[in-house]
């Protein structure tokens, strides 16, 4: 037990390495960019309608005071880690005068449940398919998702996102190929709305389920077919162990410990994918709110979702960790 | 060198297709060399032209010849490839075989920074990036930006080879016999983590094209340089799908997918030649 308790708190100081100098890379990319956000935002601002010089002046003392950034750097930095704490990073400017923080925690659920599900749907499918195909290495189906498998896996996400707009939006319009649910639904927790959040999450979990499934059923075939030539896997089926205990008991059980590894190790390549297939079917999370915010020149909306995304990879990524020695004793016995 | 190519083109199908796709996009790419137009202008040419004899893949909205347009594209976009993969090779060895090598607190320290590099979402770096450079940021930078982010997964892989020659006995002898580390590393060690750096060479140049079409096609890269990724976000603005000019689109993501399988598939056959096992499996022994 003492060994798992020192696994937990190696990766935990992990996270909180990844969370700092993540949030701190944000920062320091922000602040030492020549670009300032109060001259953006006014630029802004200027542009919609016509002020006298006197209220762009009261305008920019207002902004330097609202985003700090007449301070040193250092004391910025301090503040913003203050600010972050609190959940506060100040207003978002295409909302305006909404939190920035509150804009975030609106996508994010739709952001994580996307993920989750269709990672999930991936992973198990993916190395179910994967470990068949490893074991029955001469089933014509399975070697048939092999190819399927080879040839889907290279391509970008956003490529397969957008076929898929196309083959449902223009050739065969039956799914909702915009947005998270229909706008004549009223959202709350109702059958109908919740019909309609699961018809629109189809399309963009499917694309991503596409695109990662070959990453497992690859993977998966590969180590199962190396360990069905092991002396144990022999052993067993001579002594006549029913295959499918074998396949569970022996097979995929040993075969998986690379595979949960791996599977933290993809959280963060996953997680641009789901951000862009957002963008593609302008599903409303973290990724289409980044982009919006980008081209709205929103300084503390970027910040926003860029250290939002980054602590929740990184507690995604602890999560799959501490499951970790429940596939592999080894780690709990050292 | 030369025979390893020859058997993995008569023993492994999948790399020999990889290898004619590869090629085949390579000649493609390498033609823009010649082009008779220059692909940055728009309105040579009369726009929205279908594909024909005078047009192999058709003009767009723009007044551009597709077929040099996204024969420059894909150049632009493989040279892209190369440069992130180049780079990140290098310090990917670099952390993999210091690492492996020396052990100790460097082992554990370097470790450390490889896993948070891991961990951190890179898209939403990139995406900050383009936020704060905009106009500044051109395809060379974005290059670089993206060789220090893309190494970290594959300075592991060199690592755990390295691991295992540390305590072979060439390299005790090497060490008895006066080398200095950086010898060792460089002559000793190095041949034997060169098979994964090809294999990983690829899979990081389908990563990098990969996420610069994503950025691209979102308008967050300079989308005046023709690359696969603004050659569809310039398709996307002018609402090509809609508007009927089909093969502003079609062409090129075909082309995209056909490059990606086949720089795949050589990834996956120099993965496969790596371990023995399967090695022989397929030759049949």
């Amino acid at each position: 037990m003492t060994s798992y308790f020192w696994f937990v708190a190696k990766r935990a100081v992990l996270l909180v390495a990844v969370i700092f100098f993540g949030v701190s890379a944000t920062f320091f990319i922000t602040h030492l960019s020549p670009i300032s956000p109060v001259e953006t935002a006014l630029g802004r601002i200027a542009n919609q309608s016509s002020f006298s010089p006197d209220a762009i002046e009261d305008m920019r003392r207002v902004l330097t005071d609202l985003y700090g950034t007449d301070r040193p750097l250092l004391q910025q930095y301090v503040t913003f880690w203050q600010k972050l704490a609190a959940g506060d990073l100040g207003p978002s400017l295409i909302a305006f005068p909404t939190p920035a923080m509150t804009l975030v925690m609106q996508a994010l659920p739709w952001t994580v449940a996307l993920l989750v599900v269709s990672t999930l749907i991936t992973f198990l499918a993916g190395n179910l398919l994967g470990a068949l195909a490893g074991y029955f290495q001469n089933n014509m189906a399975l070697k048939a998702f092999g190819v399927v498998a080879v040839v889907l896996q290279p391509i970008p996400y956003y490529v397969v996102a957008f076929v898929l707009l196309i083959l449902f939006g223009f050739v065969w319009p039956v799914l909702p190929i915009s947005g998270g649910y229909a706008m004549d639904v009223a959202p709350g927790w109702t059958l109908d709305f919740m019909w309609s959040v699961a018809l629109h999450a189809i399309l963009p979990a499917v694309s991503l389920v596409l695109v990662g499934f070959g990453t497992w059923f690859l993977g998966m075939r590969a180590l199962v077919s190396n360990v069905v030539t092991e002396d144990y896997v022999t052993y067993a089926e001579l002594a006549g162990v029913k295959r499918s205990t074998i396949m569970g008991g022996y097979v995929i059980r040993n075969a998986m410990i690379p595979q949960v590894t791996g599977l933290a190790m993809n959280i963060g390549t996953v997680f641009s994918g789901t951000i862009i297939t957002e963008q593609v079917f302008n599903y409303p999370g973290l990724g289409s709110l980044l982009i919006d915010a980008v081209f709205g020149g929103d300084y503390a909306l970027v910040l926003a979702v860029s250290t939002i995304s980054i602590t929740a990879v990184g507690i995604a990524i602890f999560i799959v960790d501490l499951l970790y020695p429940l596939i592999d004793p080894r780690v709990k016995a050292e | 060198m030369f025979a390893v190519l020859r058997d993995l083109v008569r023993y492994n199908n999948e790399f020999a297709i990889g290898l004619v796709l590869v090629a085949a996009i390579g000649i493609f790419a390498l033609a823009s060399l010649f082009s008779p137009v220059d692909p940055n202008l728009i309105f040579t040419t009369i726009p929205d032209q279908p594909p024909s004899a005078e047009f192999w893949f058709g003009t767009n909205s723009r007044g551009q010849d597709m077929f040099w347009q996204l024969s420059e594209a894909f150049r632009n976009s493989l040279v892209f490839g190369l440069t992130v993969a180049c780079i990140s090779r290098i310090i990917a060895i670099t952390v993999g075989l210091l690492s492996g090598y020396l052990g100790g607190w460097i082992d554990r320290v370097l470790m450390f920074v490889n896993d948070i590099f891991v961990a951190i979402p890179i898209f939403p770096v990139l995406v900050l990036f383009y936020f704060v450079l905009r106009s500044d940021m051109n395809t060379v930078t974005l290059a670089l930006i993206m060789a220090c982010l893309g190494w970290a997964y594959d300075a592991r892989l060199i690592r755990s080879v390295a691991l295992g020659l540390k305590h072979r006995e060439f390299t005790r002898h090497a060490v008895f016999a006066g080398m200095s580390t950086r010898k060792i590393l460089l002559q000793e060690h190095l041949p034997f983590v060169m098979p994964i750096v090809f294999a990983t060479f690829m899979n990081n140049m389908l990563w990098s094209i990969g996420l610069e079409v994503t950025l691209a096609v979102l308008g967050l890269t300079d989308i005046n340089t023709p690359t696969i990724g603004t050659v569809l976000y310039w398709a996307n603005s002018h609402s090509a799908m809609v508007v009927g000019v089909w093969w502003w689109i079609v062409i090129p993501v075909v082309l995209t997918a056909l490059t990606f399988l086949g720089l795949f598939l050589l990834a996956v056959s120099t993965n496969e030649y790596i371990d023995p096992r399967s090695r022989l499996r397929r030759m049949g022994v």
